[in-house]
């Protein structure tokens, strides 16, 4: 007996199938495309059923995030103390916190919640670049408590803030200490701002803020879940998992269940192991995989973040005149891996910030290439923010897709400008057109947690290039409407070598809606991030943001 | 450095170099001493399988009491797993990744105050160092690990052309011009000469002015001292390259009456207060790697005006 029909109606669909662009109904049975046309061209396939609950809707295919981290729903468990309004699971919007005093009143609140005790307050998302680069000392987190150790992961994701407690009780409230991580106050005392991994990590787990209990967090990756539904997301990419065994398991029991929204795409990071570990884990968990769990995917660091001064940059270098960043990886170590996964055929992204990073990718891939040929190999660069055309032409050539960090514009443009790389150069960072001119296949991204997960944002950050105070960076790069949407649907689904699967609404593809109050091409530029999102289709299962 | 801190030797270097060769090599001849060891990845260790006590994901026990553990992208916290050790290490060793930068990890290693930096040993590939110092996108860090070592290991230099090694030599002298550069074959070297260990033995053999020559590459000699000297004067005399030790320690008094331990490792030279007069009271005990002691150098700066 043939599965049922449905057919839903909707306002206006925007396919991003080239052939057949546009469409009033799509037709699903199970979990997959019947086709999308009119209601006339579907009745074709049979019975049906009509659902027309769309009908006031606008559907494009279930929007795809190509760099973001689950850990983004982990960090709900904290208090988000961020300069721009967010969103959290549940639909509440947390508004932005515009002082060091308005950062303070909110944790006060969470330390009454939380009544007496030595329980941390954990707290994430702050940002005192936009409080004119104030320092967030422990002073100022002392107002909040003195007994409860406080702990505030930055924004960027480099520097945790801390109070007197938090600094006892790690060992670090004491004079004499010489580390560029550790700034130090007039009287020789740690300020309580701690810089880096290395000093992060020291007061991290007294804070409640251990990385560890992260990669395996069922409740957060439930979170990451409601939070995907709400952006219109279908499928994820959770891109830097050191993928234990343990989470493993936990997602593919989570994904595998009958109402978990969103498909999954982890892939296993270079860490701790050697190129050969890598590469044959990744074959195991290749195997593993589901539709809704993705595994097999390779991801590696080449170097740092620029705004952290540690991306490699090529001549002249940093802006202010910063020493050259670090490598997270050696070329040989890169051309190892890039050989070995040709020869298995396993995907490989790439991180790069800087374009000495990406230059150093293109020549070891170059190379790895010549020795195992493989056409159509989807190796990506991400984030890839600095790289020049010349670097564009090459990707182009050696067949190697990138994915731009479009919300850097926004989030981070204006340090750009007068800080790291210089007006010039900033203009051209995340250059979309100069991708798309040059036919490199292209994505964008949030990164998430580190910029809030939401394609629409990321595509009006790609289409308008604004900063917050409403500078146009490089107005050159900006990309059309037409083409952010294609990028967030269908471009990031080639870079995860899924666009067969996902991406658009056509037949015999996945049935994978993203349900829009508005239309984003009917609507202004400078409102695309605007966009209201009533929730997604996913594997033709239904859910919508106000009861997710 | 008191009877609480646990000393630290980074090992640094770039990929090939010989890290993992010279772990190895540690390991194997450890001789009682309970070494830890904190590697980035357990990769082609190739640890003996009889020597291997127990094993998990992140921690190999080895006969003798040394231990080994990966750490990958979390170093502070595999050191604070240590520190909670019920029978803690002699000696700790860490590896540095091989675009590492080996003066980062001895920074972040002092933020815990029970650990104490020995020194930073940079290994160097007789055949490769060069080359990779001007290379496109490694010059600055190979640079910077360079820099950052108390003590070079110059290794593979049976591999390496005679000219090729005379070249490497003199641009490796001219780009660290304080450490001391050792050669060695297969990262074959003493524990004594990179450690330490075993420095208190050589007080108790020799007497008076003693030498002891129980390796073919290395020496260590017995000075005595029968007056108080300025600690950091000495120390930093006795680091200096021309005189070729690789490491000090002494117990000396100063002019003040307090009593001092003072130790180098290459260029570095510590001080610190001892407790009390000790037997070793005046004795200081130096090792040197393939060039013999110049004992009338180290006579003529022990008894200068420090």
């Amino acid at each position: 007996m043939t599965a049922p029909t449905t057919i839903y109606s909707a306002r206006r669909i925007l396919t991003m199938n080239p052939s057949n662009p546009e469409a009033t109904h799509v037709a699903v049975r199970r979990d997959r495309i019947l086709g999308a046309g009119s209601l006339e061209e579907l009745v074709g396939w049979g019975d049906y059923t009509l659902d027309d609950r769309f009908t006031d809707k606008v559907l494009m295919p279930g929007l795809v995030e190509g760099h973001s981290h689950a850990t983004e729903g982990s960090f709900w468990r904290y208090v988000y103390c961020g300069y721009f309004d967010r969103t959290d699971p549940s639909g509440k919007t947390w508004p932005g916190l515009r002082s060091v005093d308005a950062v303070v009143e909110r944790l006060q609140e969470k330390n009454a919640e939380l009544g007496e005790g030595e329980d941390p307050i954990s707290a994430w998302g702050l940002d005192p670049i936009y409080f004119g680069d104030v320092l967030v000392s422990r002073a100022d987190l002392d107002r909040v408590s003195t007994t409860k150790p406080i702990g505030i992961r930055q924004a960027s994701g480099h520097i945790m803030s801390v109070n007197t407690k938090a600094l006892e009780l790690s060992g670090l409230l004491r004079t004499g200490i010489d580390h560029p991580g550790v700034p130090l106050d007039t009287e020789g005392l740690p300020t309580g701002e701690m810089k880096g991994p290395d000093a992060m990590e020291l007061v991290a787990a007294h804070v409640g803020l251990d990385r560890k209990v992260m990669s395996a967090d069922e409740w957060g990756f439930r979170q990451f879940g409601r939070l995907c539904v709400r952006q219109g997301v279908t499928t994820a990419a959770d891109l830097a998992n050191p993928l234990p065994t343990d989470a493993v398991e936990m997602m593919l029991r989570v994904t595998g269940e009958a109402d978990f929204p969103v498909r999954i795409i982890p892939l296993r990071r270079f860490q701790g192991v050697t190129p050969r570990e890598l590469i044959e884990r990744s074959r195991e968990l290749r195997e593993m995989s589901t539709d809704m769990l993705r595994l097999g995917r390779v991801k590696i660091h080449a170097d740092g973040s620029i705004q952290g001064f540690t991306a490699r940059i090529r001549w002249p270098g940093y802006y202010n005149g910063a020493p050259n960043g670090l490598w997270y990886a050696t070329p040989e170590q890169l051309q190892e891996i890039y050989e070995l996964a040709l020869e298995h055929d396993l995907l490989v992204h790439t991180h790069t910030n800087g374009d000495e990073a990406t230059e150093l990718m293109l020549d070891m891939f170059e190379r790895a290439l010549h020795k195992v040929p493989r056409p159509d190999h989807r190796f990506t660069l991400q984030h890839c923010q600095l790289a020049d055309t010349a670097q564009f032409r090459r990707m182009k050539k050696l067949g190697v897709c990138v994915n731009l960090f479009s919300n850097h514009t926004y989030y981070w443009g204006e340090q750009h400008y007068a800080k790291t790389v210089g007006p010039e150069r900033a203009q051209r960072m995340n250059a979309c057109a100069t991708a798309l001119r040059e036919g490199v296949p292209l994505a964008i991204h949030s990164d998430a947690p580190v910029t809030p997960l939401g394609p629409f944002f990321t595509a009006w950050c790609a289409v308008n290039r604004l900063t917050p105070s409403g500078r146009v960076l490089g107005d050159e790069e900006k990309i059309s409407v037409a083409d952010a949407l294609r990028t967030i649907t269908i471009g990031a689904a080639y870079t995860m070598k899924l666009d067969h699967e996902i991406g658009s609404i056509e037949t015999g593809k996945r049935a994978d809606f993203a349900v829009l109050e508005d239309d984003p091409t009917a609507i202004e530029e400078a409102e695309l991030k605007d966009v209201r999102i009533w929730g997604v289709v996913q594997g033709g299962r239904v859910f919508s943001a106000a009861d997710i | 450095m008191t009877a609480q801190t646990l000393p630290v030797t980074v090992i640094g270097g770039y990929l090939g170099a010989g890290k993992t060769t010279l772990i190895n090599h540690l390991l194997r001849h450890a001789d009682g001493l309970r070494l830890a060891v904190l590697v980035n990845d357990f990769g082609e260790l190739p640890i003996d399988a009889d020597l291997i006590e127990s094993r998990n994901d992140n921690v190999i026990s080895i006969t003798g009491g040394c231990m080994c553990c990966a750490y990958g992208s979390d170093l502070m916290a595999a050191l604070a797993d240590l520190d909670r050790l019920e029978m803690p290490p002699d000696h700790l060793l860490i590896e540095a990744s091989g675009v590492g930068l080996p003066d980062a990890i001895a920074q972040s290693v002092r933020l815990i105050p029970r650990y104490a930096i020995d020194g930073i040993a940079v290994l160097a590939d007789a055949e490769t160092v060069h080359k990779l110092g001007k290379d496109q996108y490694l010059q600055d860090t190979i640079e910077r690990q360079l820099d950052a070592a108390d003590v070079i290991i110059l290794n593979k230099v049976d591999l390496a052309s005679d000219e090729g090694l005379e070249k490497t030599r003199r641009w490796l002298s001219g780009r660290a011009p304080d450490s001391r550069i050792i050669e060695a074959v297969s990262a074959n070297i003493p524990l004594s000469v990179l450690l330490g260990s075993g420095m208190e033995h050589v007080f108790d053999e020799g007497q008076g002015e003693g030498h002891n020559h129980d390796h073919a590459t290395h020496e260590a000699a017995v000075f005595t001292l029968d007056r108080p000297v300025e600690p950091e004067m000495l120390a930093k005399r006795l680091a200096a390259r021309e005189v070729g030790l690789v490491r000090t320690k002494g117990f000396v008094q100063a002019p003040d009456g307090g009593f001092y331990t003072l130790q180098t490792v290459g260029r570095r030279w510590s001080v610190s207060e001892a407790p009390s007069s000790s037997a070793l009271q005046g004795r200081i005990v130096c090792i040197t790697h393939r060039p013999p002691i110049d004992a009338e150098k180290i006579t003529l700066i022990i008894n200068s005006e420090c």
